[in-house]
């Protein structure tokens, strides 16, 4: 029999975070993700888990880092200025290939912005917001169903790749109320971290295996290894060696290559003849839905390209939907980041406009219907 | 709590080289640097006390403090700086079956991690958090600390320091750590029972070390070699030392050593989870 149940989408990820196994949330109050952390005060006891309000945002990634490297499941969730505090422990878990899941709630930027109204300004510091070149996976659920089955797929992936995840979501996204079935939503069989077995001797924690993803060391397991955040051999102990030093880097990026397949993942509207295809995430994807629907009814063949990966972008699936379009739509809630991406992927091949809003508003499907009759006119 | 006293220590002798990791030498420490002298009193303390090398978590910050726990022969995390206290912090609540050690600096945990040293003194989870105090960014090339002297040259205090300094057992202590002291590097045998009495604490303890950077601080100030600091250090303690009241905010020429603060106050980890026991029905 179905569950169905009103819920919000800031919920629905605390509870996707704990029916993927997730026992550690540490956090700091922040609009518009505190109801994350609201529930999984109330969550986590009644599984055995953990959940500490931390004295600051730095402190509450770093904690989540320390439980992961603990070896358990670890989840963050914050917004705007707290994202970009979390940055620098993130890079840490980066670097160091520490799993962790981050839910980021866009609100009005820059600076305290807009605390209360949506945005989608950080699509770009999702992917590049920690210095360096760094590996990470960026998710974008447009409905509170994909709040609660995309928070387990990001925490599939990270403790499967040990790469941070984000779950980036706009402020609607966040506070949108939806029925829900979570009966249907539960995943088969959960993916778990591999740990390190085996001989002590000569274990190296940053092996070079044939999957490019090291067995996690767990602290009590016997193999007393050593995590830093600086450039690291396979045996975890730094190195300022030139050849040694890329080779370690280059793998953490060459494992996302290796596992593409696994981690790209976007949802196809009507693009099979769309003559214009529109690109759009989050609360923007919902409303470019609904303007598909109005546009067919008026004859115009439009379809929808949903990244639900941004981040690496799904490049090869965005590139065997265009077929015969003649031009791309981007309607996103910021002045042009995703479209960025778009330029470099389509640019030479087709038109890529961009429908821009910053005004702390949603994007109506009325907006891009108006938007795309002027691109086709 | 757990009684010192009554804990057994194990009595065989004590060989540095069984905690540290021989591979990793030789170690990355200035010739007269205080650090290696801590690093033998807590690894130590960690012998006498019999903790299992499997069950023991050092994590460190980042400077010359931060790059002592890739010598330690256990489950080590170099992490970022400042931050040690907020992933020791994740990582003893997560595994509350390791004994969890924080090494870190005066800068790392007086100045950009001084909002984690006050909470972790505030909420008094099972930590051991040992601060070596050498009063210099020595890593970055001697830059001015919260705990350099009144007058002292650094590079970036060129016609001497004029800001006044952090007493971090005071603030440790008004913060609400339930065990705090602090010890030069002289009495290496004062430190070891120091740590020991620190670690076998339950709660959040706090230990000063008062270091020497010799190489980058005292010859900027002409503070003689490493055993003249040392000396010098050891002279500046207090005759009253191993009180229990700090009467000296802002520390003048004298400093308190041994054991300044110790208070019973509920171990916050095991408070969080009888809350949760309580909460699933398991009782307490």
């Amino acid at each position: 029999m179905a569950n169905q149940i009103n819920l919000q989408g800031n919920q629905a990820c605390a509870l996707g975070a704990i029916a993927a196994g997730c026992t550690f949330y540490a956090g700091y109050p922040i609009t518009p993700s505190s109801e994350v952390a609201e529930a999984m005060s109330r969550e986590l006891p009644k599984v055995g888990g953990t959940f500490i309000q931390m004295e600051d945002e730095i402190a509450s990634m770093g904690a989540v880092v320390g439980a992961s490297m603990g070896g358990l499941k670890a989840m963050t969730a914050t917004s705007g200025p707290g994202f970009s505090l979390k940055q620098e422990n993130l890079g840490y878990a980066c670097g160091a290939e520490i799993p962790c899941v981050i839910i980021n709630v866009m609100r009005g930027g820059p600076s305290t912005g807009m605390p209360t109204r949506p945005a989608q300004g950080d699509i770009m510091q999702a992917r590049w917001g920690t210095h360096g070149d760094h590996p990470i996976i960026v998710l974008t659920p447009a409905s509170v169903a994909e709040c609660y089955t995309e928070t387990i797929r990001a925490f599939e992936l990270t403790e499967r790749l040990r790469v941070p995840v984000i779950v980036l979501i706009d402020e609607v996204i966040g506070h949108l109320v939806e029925t829900v079935d979570l009966d249907a939503l539960q995943p088969e069989k959960l993916v778990e971290r591999t740990f390190a077995t085996g001989s002590k001797d000569g274990f190296e924690p940053y092996a070079v295996t044939d999957d490019m993803i090291p067995p996690f060391p767990r602290p009590g397991d016997g193999f007393r290894s050593h995590t830093t955040g600086l450039t690291h051999l396979p045996s975890g102990f730094p190195t300022q060696n030139p050849a040694k030093a890329e080779a370690a880097l280059v793998r953490t990026t060459d494992k996302l290559d290796l596992h593409a397949d696994l981690i790209a993942s976007n949802e196809l509207v009507q693009t099979k003849d769309a003559d214009l295809l529109i690109v759009a995430l989050g609360i923007s994807a919902r409303a470019a839905q609904q303007a598909v629907t109005d546009l067919r009814a008026d004859g115009i063949k439009a379809g929808l390209f949903r990244p639900k990966t941004l981040w690496p972008f799904p490049e090869s699936d965005l590139k065997a939907c265009v077929n015969g379009a003649k031009a791309i739509l981007v309607p996103e809630m910021n002045q042009g980041q995703m479209i960025l991406e778009i330029e470099r992927l389509m640019a030479r091949d087709l038109p890529v406009i961009g429908l821009n809003k910053i005004d702390g508003e949603a994007i109506t499907p009325a907006e891009i219907v108006a938007k795309v009759n002027e691109v086709l006119s | 709590m757990k009684d010192a006293v009554e804990t057994p220590l194990n009595e065989a002798e004590f060989h540095i080289n069984d905690y540290i990791r021989l591979e990793q030498m030789p170690h990355f420490l200035c010739p007269g640097c205080g650090h290696g002298i801590a690093l033998r009193a807590l690894l130590w303390a960690v012998h006498e006390l019999g903790i299992d090398k499997d069950k023991l978590a050092i994590v460190s910050g980042i400077g010359c403090s931060g790059r002592l726990s890739a010598y330690i022969d256990a489950n080590t995390f170099h992490t970022t700086h400042g931050r040690p206290l907020a992933y020791a912090t994740g990582l003893a609540l997560a595994r509350p079956d390791l004994h969890v050690i924080v090494i870190t600096g005066d800068g790392d945990s007086l100045a950009i991690g001084g909002n984690h040293l006050i909470h972790a003194c505030r909420r008094n989870l099972n930590l051991t958090c040992m601060m070596l105090n050498n009063e210099i960014y020595g890593m970055t090339g001697g830059q001015v600390s919260p705990t350099t002297s009144p007058d002292r040259y650094t590079t970036t205090t060129p016609a001497g320091n004029t800001e006044p300094v952090f007493d971090a057992c005071a603030l440790a202590t008004a913060a609400g750590a339930g065990f705090v002291g602090r010890e030069v590097t002289m009495q290496v045998t004062g430190l070891k029972n120091l740590m020991r009495d620190a670690i076998q604490h339950d709660g959040f303890s706090f230990v000063e070390v008062i270091s020497d950077c010799t190489e980058i601080y005292g010859r900027k100030n002409d503070l003689g070699n490493s055993p003249e600091m040392i000396l010098s250090q050891k002279s500046q303690m207090r005759p009253d030392a191993y009180r229990n009241t700090v009467d000296v905010p802002f520390r003048p020429n004298a400093l308190t050593c041994g054991v300044l603060t110790k208070t019973d106050r509920p171990e916050y980890g095991k408070a969080y989870r009888d809350m949760t026991a309580r909460l699933r029905g398991e009782g307490k």
